[in-house]
């Protein structure tokens, strides 16, 4: 498994025609950390993970395990070991879980191995199928998948691409109880050796399974740090978790954080 | 390591590929079809048709050969190529060059260079094409090129849908035009005809027409082979990939762009042989069968047979040109009409082309017998 690396971004700015929608966001994921990302709509979180896979332009800079992102094009970004998901699941449909999982495997493959046909797939791929819980559906079109299975098969596609630092935009959209659990657990495991950053909107979600909270607004960062402080911080409070923050603060004291 | 239980590597993971409906009994059936469509073309045909109908036939087949490329490009890869005849065009150019200036004699100029030129020696770009392998070579390297060139710029700046569609049709358009305009070095909108003979063989012996077809047929199944082997390679799966999801497949690391100026190139290729083999069969390469309406005529087939589908788009292809001469012999108006219904048709009501009715009835069945109703095989239907 490659080493860890963690994430550094200076004076991140993002402007569509003169609407600042990323204003000078400096943010600091240190490598292993499973951070989320919070805020109210409009507060550009999606935005900066947009200009941090080179899909938006950006200024500033966005430091991975010591390389510059910004000013590189997407498919470079993710080839050096960044991997993204989407607010709506985007998987191949037509293609099998298989076969999605073997695409995402593949990005340095050489022209020969590409002209064949698959024989076998990449251990990877039979490891992540497993990880994410769809070895018994391998076969199926994707396009067939529940929702929420799509999800954990595109954070399967994002293991086999091996990426160090995994982005997931709403993971837990839509998900059911039990899928959220699932999915929180696997973000456990997945972090022990890989960078994640999540954004997502679910609280109660957050509070089970976050290390590390950065809280976005109006374009800046309003504060950070684990659950409890955030929480905690009357400026968060103010804009955003609004008066139920203490009780929810006291729920959090009583029951630690896994 | 994150990955707990991970089963032991290739070996558990080989049983998930052969379990796949999608490979398995796939090369059988592929087999018995190659067969099926060897002993139609080189046994029955012949036998079955007058010399008449067996050259209207290779013609049909060149339409086919287009046919396959856009499989591969439109049906695989999404990209509409309303813009084939360039490339039909150039493979077709270059070979009949060749066949004018052999034709002519060693130090003679093409007839219709003699008649409307002043020139008094070959024009610098036509020389080339007096080696016969330089020429042979060109009618599929050429077009590839500037498929590579004008598919560089296309796919990196990110043009597709519609506007790619519109700007290979002015391609088209454009190609055409200058063609007109140089009578004096391409016979302008006569074109280059009456060609007699084909490497040192005489077309209008019967027996010389009836090779022409049967190379035809064996360059058609080459095409076919090969077009398969793509669609069912990592790369053809990535293709799909790309066509669905662009954008996804960008994430995960790989130039879109190239993987769709693979198939774009390969496409024309293919069509630059078929108009290579359409010269010898037809006697005649002229700007009227590689402008916008042939461009167009060459998707239609595609599209009613199945653009997705390799024996779809190939028959469909061969039928819809067979359905032309057939419908133009009785009704010369009525035909451009048709045309035009049929694509709407195909279009509107049946995007996968006749070739999905099989799909369509298969499940039908199932689902009546009871049984569970048969996935819709992702890429199974392109055997």
């Amino acid at each position: 498994m490659s080493e860890l690396s963690g994430l550094e971004i200076r004076q991140l700015r993002v402007s569509f025609d003169g609407f600042t929608a990323v204003d000078g966001v400096d943010l600091d994921v240190r490598p292993g950390d499973l951070r989320f990302l919070i805020g109210p709509n409009g507060a550009g979180k999606t935005t900066l993970v947009d200009a941090v896979t080179g899909l938006v332009k950006a200024e500033g800079s966005v430091l991975f395990g010591g390389d510059e992102l910004l000013g590189r094009s997407v498919h470079n970004i993710a080839r050096s070991g960044i991997g993204r998901t989407f607010q709506t699941a985007t998987v191949f449909e037509e293609l099998t879980v298989l076969q999605n999982l073997d695409i995402a495997a593949g990005a340095g493959r050489g022209m020969l191995t590409m002209l064949r046909r698959r024989k076998g797939v990449p251990e990877s791929v039979g490891r992540a199928l497993e990880t994410v819980g769809l070895a018994e559906l391998a076969d199926s079109p994707a396009g067939t998948l529940a929702h929420g299975q799509k999800q954990w098969l595109e954070i399967g596609m994002l293991l086999v691409q091996d990426v160090r630092l995994l982005l997931l935009d709403e993971p837990v959209a839509g998900m059911s109880h039990d899928e959220r659990q699932a999915t929180g657990e696997l973000l456990e495991r997945i972090s022990e050796d890989r960078t994640v950053v999540v954004i997502e909107h679910d609280m109660d979600f957050m509070r089970s399974f976050a290390r590390s909270v950065s809280v976005l607004h109006a374009g800046k960062v309003l504060s950070e740090g684990t659950v409890t402080e955030v929480q905690a911080d009357p400026k968060v409070q103010a804009v955003y978790l609004g008066h139920a923050a203490v009780q929810d603060a006291e729920l959090i004291l009583a029951e630690p954080e896994a | 390591m994150t990955e707990p239980t991970a089963p032991k590597g290739t070996t558990v993971v080989a049983e998930w590929v052969v379990k796949s409906p999608v490979l398995k009994g796939c090369s059988a059936r592929a087999a018995a079809g190659f067969a099926a469509a060897a002993v139609a073309l080189f046994a029955l045909a012949p036998l079955a048709l007058s010399d008449f109908r067996l050259g209207l036939l290779a013609k049909y087949l060149c339409t086919a050969m287009v046919a396959v490329g856009i499989c591969l490009a439109w049906g695989r890869g999404g990209l509409l190529t309303l813009g084939q005849g360039v490339f039909f065009g150039l493979g077709g150019y270059a070979m009949a060059m060749h066949l004018k200036i052999a034709d002519a004699g060693p130090g003679n100029l093409p007839d219709f260079m003699q008649l409307y030129g002043t020139a008094t020696e070959l024009p610098w770009w036509w020389r080339p094409f007096e080696n016969p392998l330089f020429a042979l070579a060109a009618t599929v390297l050429l077009p590839m090129a500037v498929a590579a060139i004008l598919g560089s710029f296309i796919f990196r700046r990110r043009v597709k849908g519609a506007y790619f569609a519109i700007l290979s049709q002015a391609l088209t358009a454009a190609f055409a035009i200058w063609l007109i305009g140089q009578q004096a070095t391409t016979g302008g909108t006569n074109g280059l005809t009456d060609i007699q003979g084909f490497f040192g063989y005489d077309l209008n012996d019967p027996v010389n027409q009836r090779m022409v077809y049967f190379v035809i047929a064996a360059a058609l199944l080459l095409l076919i082979a090969l077009a398969r082997q793509l669609i069912h390679s990592r790369y053809g799966e990535l293709l799909v990939a790309v066509r669905d999801s662009e954008e996804r497949v960008r994430f995960l690391g790989y130039n879109p762009a190239n993987v769709k100026l693979v198939a774009y190139v390969v496409a024309a290729g293919m069509a630059g042989l078929a108009g290579a083999l359409f010269v010898p069969a037809v006697g005649i390469i002229s700007p009227a069968m590689i402008g916008i309406v042939p461009s167009i005529e060459f998707v239609i087939g595609a599209a009613v047979g199945g653009r997705a589908s390799l024996v779809g788009a190939v028959l469909g292809a061969v039928g819809v040109a067979w359905a032309k001469t057939a419908l133009s012999e009785e009704f010369p108006a009525a035909w451009t009409y048709f045309q035009g219904l049929l694509f709407i048709v195909a279009l509107a009501f049946l995007p996968g082309g006749l070739a999905s009715l099989v799909g369509i009835v298969r499940r039908r069945r199932a689902a009546r017998a009871g049984g569970e109703p048969s996935p819709a095989l992702p890429l199974g239907e392109a055997a």
